[in-house]
């Protein structure tokens, strides 16, 4: 099949690649470049364990071709610790016990770094509706809502010292 | 109860954050997906479109044809090999791949094997199937009809469609008592056909290296060491003998039940890798996951109740037809083929009680696993806790007072159940009184008769569930023979840090965490400094692996058993190093220090490290020690849960207000790891209650195999749950723990259901199927001319 070549950017770093146009997202992220902290949970876009960036937007990789992302900016789990320092989110999921298998836990997250940029200060019914599109088969959802909650008073810390 | 152990050592009791999460926050986990071996092959199934078919031919040509399209392997390629059938673990058969007749939609005809996973999807769309449809059974009831057709021609001596018959209990005792009882109830219920549907789906990589003719397949499997000693057994005449077999469950995105069976995927993978020479990976998506993988429950029920008029409960009796798909493909110990059905007397003490049950086979998915339950414990669960209330509406009893009045009391433990069961421990109405004043119970019911003035819906709910978990006792457990013992080898290094080993399997449940706690709650060294390891054959002792709750009650034992057994040994050398009797020695977390004497001490790093550079004289060298353990009994914990639903008359949705569960499961390794099981497991309680069930229409084809409409529930359906506990040791378990991962899964459904037909029962409902749907409870308001 004929292949396109792309220039993709995953977590600050480009990849340039000749792909099958029919590739999807999370195929090149997973079995091209070798991130396999994205997961895929199911293949009508419901479970959201595939949830990305794109361009900081949350989408789901499973029903997003590579191709589509061609000169765009990806952001995937493995890109969210500066080091050894975690994310807010990712201690808010520690602290509050807010994974078990841990399968659903990327996409999770990732959604949720979109969520708290576009709403600092979320409700738990926010929370709740926020994250409808990620399916956790674990925890029942309660210590997720913790989580992010804390990754949000974290978040909102330094600005009030400022 | 307060830790006995510092924060710093983390025994039992501390809620510890989990170890495990690091690498999962980080995307880091190693899930089977993501096992990426040099020259790995891709295999994709091709799968039945019919429930009952012939299979006329199957040409691949045009598969073969496709570039990167190596191999498709057919029933009869596996029948030169004698592969085309397997056991299942309910020493039924189910084919790996048919040579003649397809059984059940989604069915497993064929495989492609391909350089990727693109082309062997593309070999699966250019492969031929010629079938001849037949009329399927869908339903028990037609299959059991009459000149119903033969479904398993295939084994010897079946007349009919009937998988097997068991009956228990004391018939006579239980007729005597119906026979004569003031007041009997009676209901037919079914638990409909669910799915575990755990996020990550199942799947293999099965490497088999020709040079050394060594076999590993890394796997999802929550029984690692049963699958490989099942491997040899099916495979052992093409050459795949056991020391050679490596089974690596790898980290396990949600099992459920549902990772137990032998796949024929599994198999189609192994013998592929053994023909080809090379590593083939295999992992099904989400429709192949909930369309043909096992299903779990299935039970139709006819359940009846004999009491007194005073509201004494004398007997049970259930008659229960349980639909098991193609075969029984279930997962049960082996001398109990309907499971751990017979804990259905509950939390109550009657005088008897009587079960019969037919299993069945029809054209669907084979399976009856567990859903997140101890063998059919849900089924049990719900049809007690459904059959109380039934009783309590019948006399005009208040729900809470019925359960009270015919709770086993305290003093009555070790209780005899008319089933045979030896209940370990219980404080049922302990738990009971605890959730009805956490969710404000005689305040709700004021409230409720309010509403019912102003012609208003609301329902409290009630379940006072007991368990029966941790299987278990070797005079009665096994799996194929194997007995249901579990395992764990320790080694303390010379710098006083631990590695210790398992048979179970974490699929989430944070053994890396808990298991750690328990050495360290027995040595003294802190948890943090104890590596756990389990999963792969080759490196962990034997055990029978994770499910029916049965990790804490078995492994986690063998976890204390093992540690004691170093600090035996661990004693002898402070001895020595103290030079002084072992008698002398008093032991707290960590040290032994002579006693009145307590500036002469030793600590279990100084001893450690004695072990391997100043051992005594007589004694051997080094610090490990291994422990099979065989629980003498099962653990019972229990718990009651209480639901305040409100109903919109509108709409019929079933607004879950207020969800209290109380639970006990004896003396706690990890508050905060159990407060996040029975979150989970109130989940899975609320999925079947009002949300799921594998729906099939009469010619056998699924309508909801996918999560389009297969309704998981979101974030936005679960209510806040609100946790609590009482706690009840287990006499028997080494540290009084009991099994607690699926409480809740089995207690949460009646609380639904009687919430909701206690809101209704002013319209003269005495019971409700589930799910309970909004167009059925919408229904009954309209019926009743009600519906706003």
């Amino acid at each position: 099949m004929a292949t396109q070549s792309i220039t993709v950017t995953v977590n600050g770093q480009a990849y340039t690649r000749d792909v099958e146009p029919r590739l999807l997202l999370v195929h090149l992220i997973r079995d091209e470049l070798g991130l396999t902290g994205t997961h895929i949970g199911c293949d009508t876009s419901h479970c959201g364990a595939c949830t990305v960036l794109l361009d900081g937007k949350s989408i789901k990789a499973c029903t997003f071709l590579a191709v589509q992302a061609n000169g765009r900016n990806v952001q995937t789990i493995e890109g969210l610790a500066e080091g050894a320092a975690l994310h807010p989110l990712q201690e808010g999921f520690h602290e509050k016990h807010g994974l078990q298998c841990g399968f659903c836990t990327p996409g999770m997250i990732m959604r949720a770094v979109e969520m708290l940029e576009r709403n600092p200060t979320p409700s738990e019914e926010d929370i709740r509706w926020g994250i409808s599109g990620n399916l956790c088969r674990c925890t029942g959802y309660v210590n997720i809502i913790k989580a992010i909650q804390y990754a949000a008073d974290k978040m909102a810390e330094p600005a009030e010292a400022n | 109860m307060a830790p006995r152990t510092s924060e710093k050592i983390c025994g039992m009791g501390h809620s510890m954050k989990r170890k495990e999460d690091a690498r999962f926050l980080r995307g880091k986990g190693n899930y089977v997906d993501d096992i990426s071996l040099p020259g790995m092959l891709y295999m994709a199934i091709v799968r039945s479109p019919f429930a009952y078919a012939k299979i006329k031919s199957i040409n691949t040509d045009a598969a073969l044809a496709i570039p990167g399209v190596l191999a498709v392997i057919d029933g009869p390629t596996l029948a030169q090999y004698n592969l085309h059938w397997m056991p299942t673990l309910m020493s039924d058969t189910q084919m790996v791949l048919p040579t003649d007749t397809v059984m059940y939609q989604s069915q497993e005809v064929c495989a492609v094997i391909a350089t990727d996973r693109y082309s062997a999807a593309d070999g699966v769309d250019a492969v031929e199937v010629d079938y001849e449809p037949m009329q399927a059974m869908v339903t028990p009831w037609q299959s059991m009809e009459s000149g119903a057709p033969l479904l398993r021609p295939d084994k010897e001596g079946q007349k009919d469609n009937c998988a097997w018959s068991w009956q228990h209990g004391n018939k006579e005792s239980t007729d005597q008592a119906f026979a004569s009882a003031d007041v009997v109830v009676r209901q037919k219920m079914h638990i409909p056909r669910i799915h575990v549907a755990s996020i990550e789906t199942c799947g293999c990589v099965a490497d088999f290296d020709p040079g050394t003719g060594q076999l590993t397949v890394y796997m999802t499997t929550q029984a690692p060491h049963a699958i490989r000693t099942v491997v040899a057994l099916v495979a052992g005449h093409v050459g795949l003998s056991e020391e050679k077999i490596r089974i690596i469950s790898p980290d396990i995105g949600g099992g459920f039940g549902g990772k137990v069976p032998v796949y024929p995927g599994y198999v189609i993978a192994i013998a592929a890798s053994v023909v080809i020479g090379k590593p083939v990976k295999w992992i099904e998506d989400r429709t192949e996951n909930l369309q043909a993988d096992s299903f779990a429950r299935d039970y139709h029920m006819d359940c009846e109740l004999a009491a007194s008029n005073e509201g004494r409960i004398q007997a049970m009796r259930i008659h229960t037809t349980a639909d098991y798909g193609y075969t029984d493909a279930a997962a049960n110990p082996s001398k109990f083929p309907a499971g751990l059905f017979s804990i259905c007397t509950g939390s109550y003490d009657m005088d008897t009680a009587h079960l019969d049950m037919d299993a069945v086979y029809t054209n669907k998915p084979p399976g009856g696993i567990a859903y997140r339950c101890s063998f059919r414990v849900t089924e049990a669960v719900h049809a007690i806790e459904r059959m109380v209330d039934v009783l309590a509406q019948r006399l005009g009893r208040d729900p809470a007072d019925l359960r009270i009045q015919n709770f086993i009391q305290p003093d009555q433990f070790p209780y005899q159940s008319p089933m045979g069961w030896e209940y370990d421990s219980g404080n049922y109405e302990g738990a009971l009184r605890k959730a009805m004043d956490m969710v404000g119970y005689d305040d709700l019911r004021r409230e409720q008769a309010e509403k019912r003035a102003r012609g208003e819906y609301m329902g409290i709910g009630i379940s006072s569930f007991t368990e029966i978990v941790g299987a278990g006792p070797s005079r009665e457990f096994d799996i194929l023979g194997i007995k249901m013992f579990d395992s764990c080898e320790l080694r303390i290094h010379p710098t006083g840090k631990a590695l210790a080993r398992f048979g179970t399997k974490s699929q989430g449940q944070g053994h890396e965490t808990t298991y750690a706690q328990i050495i360290a709650e027995e040595l003294g060294i802190p948890a943090l400094h104890i590596q756990v390891e389990e999963g792969d054959t080759d490196t962990a002792p034997y055990g029978l692996g994770t499910y029916a709750s049965r990790s804490t009650p078995t492994a986690g034992a063998a976890a204390a058993k093992a540690a004691r057994k170093v600090r035996a040994k661990a004693r002898k050398i402070a001895a020595h190093l103290l030079e002084v009797s072992e008698d002398d020695l008093e032991w707290e977390p960590g040290v032994f220090t002579v006693k009145g004497a307590p500036d002469r001490s030793t600590t279990i790093q100084d001893i450690a490290l004695a072990a391997y550079t100043n051992h005594p004289q007589g004694l051997e060298a080094g610090l490990e020690a291994v422990h099979y353990y065989d629980p003498p009994n099962l653990t019972f914990p229990f718990g009651s849960y209480i639901c305040v639903v409100d109903i919109d008359r509108g709409t019929g949705q079933v607004h879950i207000r207020r969800f209290v569960a109380v639970d006990d499961c004896g003396n706690i390794i990890n508050p905060m790891i159990v407060e996040g099981q029975v979150h989970g497991g109130l989940t899975q309680g609320l999925a079947p209650a009002m949300y799921e069930s594998l729906i099939y229409d009469e010619d056998g084809n699924i309508l909801n195999g996918t999560f389009m409409d297969y309704l998981v529930p979101t974030a936005v359906e679960t209510p806040h749950w609100e946790t609590s506990h009482t706690i009840t040791p287990c006499p028997h378990h080494p540290l009084g723990a009991k099994g607690v991962g699926e409480s809740a899964t089995v207690g949460a459904p009646p609380a639904i259901v009687n919430a909701v037909v206690d809101a209704l029962s002013p319209l003269g409902v005495t019971h409700m199927e589930i799910p309970i749907t909004p167009p059925a409870v919408w229904k009954i308001l309209n019926d009743h001319g009600v519906a706003e």
